[in-house]
């Protein structure tokens, strides 16, 4: 769709409010609705989109591969780690009141980077599905 | 640091698993998973001793007090279970290097162990987590995690069956989930502990009896009783060596103590249970899982379905053990839980070792092995003496129990059927001897050579400990009737 002048334009625009707004429904997730699974799926719809317009080869020079795997465990991993700071600062497992001195910015402060977690394996997860489709009988024909 | 150690049990696998990932190595992904599987031994063995006596492990996630928090409670059920699931993760994955090498593309190295550090961790934390929903959770992180590692297998019908596993494993866990749903519906709670207590004071028993059926057939397929075993035979016929030998050994067993926690902890207290005819239900599935599964199992020409279909008999004889509902009878289906998975864990290792040196493992590729692999083939023949029940055998140690318990009962019939279908054992284990020693070796039999040494030594550690335990009882039997009388306590 790379010759469709109107998707382009407007696709280009697009994104970076899909972006911009994949950070707002991040960032103000405690407050409204929204959390890091609903921020961590728009964010991919908007690599997706790119793709679709753009062509897959193309998505893969933004978000190469080896980025989306390293997403998908990186986020786990800071999840199970904010864990492990809470037995580290003298709590329990998953333990946010140790974090700040403040029990309530504890709370806070745990669940953004939990949720921070949970937006980088969830867009990891949503990108490596759609290459994973997309990609499927074109490794033969030449990627430029 | 030591009173983590009920979620260290659980996270020290969850953290290697993204780690493996990220660091995209096939040898460094064994090493770590070597590490967090002894790791995850030791942790479980601490756990045991503290709970041995009979005391109670709780762990507050988060540090929200139970119920409302997620509470991890460690009792001596579900420390035995633990120890077991370690115990046999640390001797699978000293034997998988050589194993997954031949088997598994070598691209894919990281992914295997890591996915194994996932089932490892999901496993572990269905038997450590007192919380109904949580356990849902790490039943998906196992079972997501033992479709991949199906599907992993070389055979193309791997696929298939991993798909269908996949199918059935989810239409239980659903099950499962609407049983726990009801269940907290009518109690208001998701602790399970909390969950037994109020249970006992609903007033209204329709819903309740609705979960204990969601919940029975929920977990039934995960554990594979007898008509709901079909996804079972494929599953560990075609996956790859190492995970057969592991999730023959953990993963039905992880469903049992489930079952066991949900009737004699959760329902026990209440009278809808009581009001059900689930003894009779039980001890006639467990009966035609014994007779009809063993009699298929004598019918297969693939080693690997053969004694999977074994192992849906011998699930038989452990839910039979508990349906008996006495003292005996719990500890016989306990102790067999630990025995066969041992005896499982052994015959599907050296299996193992057969498919790497022949590539296949149907008995008309394997005539004559006794003579090229003697140790390998005398090991499964010491693993079948088990599965049989011949004295100086863990088989023994279990039956034995089972057989007391039953006539204690005075149920002289069931005894019978016991003996009767460790008859049927005899002669699909003859089979293989038959196979083994009785043929000519062909010529590409002939030019074979004896499994590697780093897989034999892990093989032969799981058969030596076959006949040890069947000597020395102390451990298993100790523990074994200690999570009896803990689970009795809750159906006063």
């Amino acid at each position: 769709m790379k010759d469709y002048l109107v998707l382009r334009v407007i696709a280009k625009m697009m994104i970076a409010f899909m972006l911009l707004f994949a950070l707002y429904v991040q960032f103000h997730g405690e407050l409204g609705p929204g959390g890091g699974f609903q921020a961590g799926v728009i964010s991919a719809a908007a690599i997706i989109l790119y793709a679709i317009i753009y062509g897959l080869p193309a998505a893969h020079r933004v978000v190469p591969e080896w980025v989306v795997e390293t997403m998908v465990a990186a986020g786990v991993l800071l999840f199970a780690l904010v864990g492990v700071a809470g037995i580290v600062l003298g709590g329990n497992y998953l333990d946010y009141f140790v974090l700040d001195p403040n029990p309530v910015h504890g709370q806070e402060r745990g669940i953004f980077w939990v949720e921070a977690g949970v937006f980088i394996t969830v867009s990891g997860v949503m990108l490596k599905i759609f290459y994973l489709f997309a990609g499927r009988g074109r490794d033969e024909e030449s990627e430029s | 640091m030591t009173s983590h150690l009920p979620i260290l049990q659980v996270v020290v696998p969850l953290i290697a698993a993204p780690i493996m990932v990220l660091l995209r190595s096939g040898p460094i992904a064994w090493v770590l998973a070597v590490s967090v599987s002894w790791a995850a031994l030791a942790i479980a063995a601490g756990l045991f001793v503290e709970v041995a006596d009979g005391s109670l492990v709780s762990y507050w996630i988060g540090s929200w007090p139970p119920p409302y928090g997620i509470e991890y409670r460690i009792d001596v059920v579900n420390a035995f279970l633990v120890l077991l699931i370690s115990l046999i993760a640390a001797v699978v994955i000293v034997y998988s290097r050589e194993s997954v090498r031949a088997e598994i593309p070598r691209e894919r190295h990281y992914l295997f162990y890591a996915m194994y550090a996932l089932c490892l961790a999901g496993l572990l934390g269905i038997a450590v987590t007192g919380d109904a929903f949580n356990l849902f959770v790490f039943l998906e992180v196992s079972s997501l995690s033992s479709y991949v590692l199906i599907a992993l297998g070389r055979d193309r019908r791997a696929l298939m069956a991993a798909y269908q596993y996949l199918i059935l494993g989810t239409i239980g866990a659903t099950c499962y989930v609407i049983g726990v749903g009801l269940l907290y519906l009518e109690t208001g709670t998701l602790n399970l502990a909390d969950m037994a207590v109020r249970l006992a004071q609903v007033s209204g028993d329709r819903p309740v009896l609705a979960a204990l059926a969601f919940i029975t057939v929920g977990i039934s397929l995960k554990l594979a009783l007898f008509p709901l075993h079909l996804w079972l035979p494929n599953a560990y016929a075609y996956a790859p060596s190492v995970v057969t030998a592991f999730l023959a050994a953990t993963a039905t067993k992880v469903s049992i103590y489930v079952l066991l926690r949900f009737y004699f902890h959760v329902f026990g207290g209440s009278a809808i249970f009581d009001a059900q005819p689930m003894a009779p239900i039980w001890i006639t599935l467990s009966l035609a899982a014994m007779f009809i599964a063993s009699a298929t199992a004598i019918f297969q020409d693939n080693v690997k379905r053969l004694f999977a279909y074994s192992s849906v008999a011998q699930i038989g004889y452990m839910t039979l053990g508990a349906s008996l509902g006495s003292f005996t009878g719990l500890t016989g289906g306990i102790v067999h839980l630990f025995n066969h998975a041992l005896t499982k864990g052994a015959l599907f290792l050296l299996l193992g070792g057969i498919a790497l040196r022949v590539g296949t493992i149907r008995f008309d590729a394997i005539g004559g092995i006794g003579r090229v692999m003697p140790l390998t083939s005398f090991g499964i023949v010491l693993g079948g003496l088990s599965l049989i029940g011949v004295p100086a055998t863990v088989g023994f140690v279990s039956k034995w129990y089972l057989v007391l318990a039953t006539l204690e009962r005075g149920d002289w019939w069931l005894a019978f059927a016991i003996v009767g279908s460790s008859m049927l054992a005899v002669v699909y284990v003859w089979r293989f001897v038959e196979a083994a020693y009785f043929r000519e070796p062909s010529a590409e039999v002939a030019r074979l050579r004896e499994a590697p040494l780093s897989m034999l030594v892990p093989a032969w550690l799981m058969v030596l400990a076959c006949v040890y335990f069947g000597l020395d009882t102390q451990l298993t039997l100790g523990g074994a009737g200690a999570a009896a009388a803990e689970l009795l306590r809750g159906r006063q």
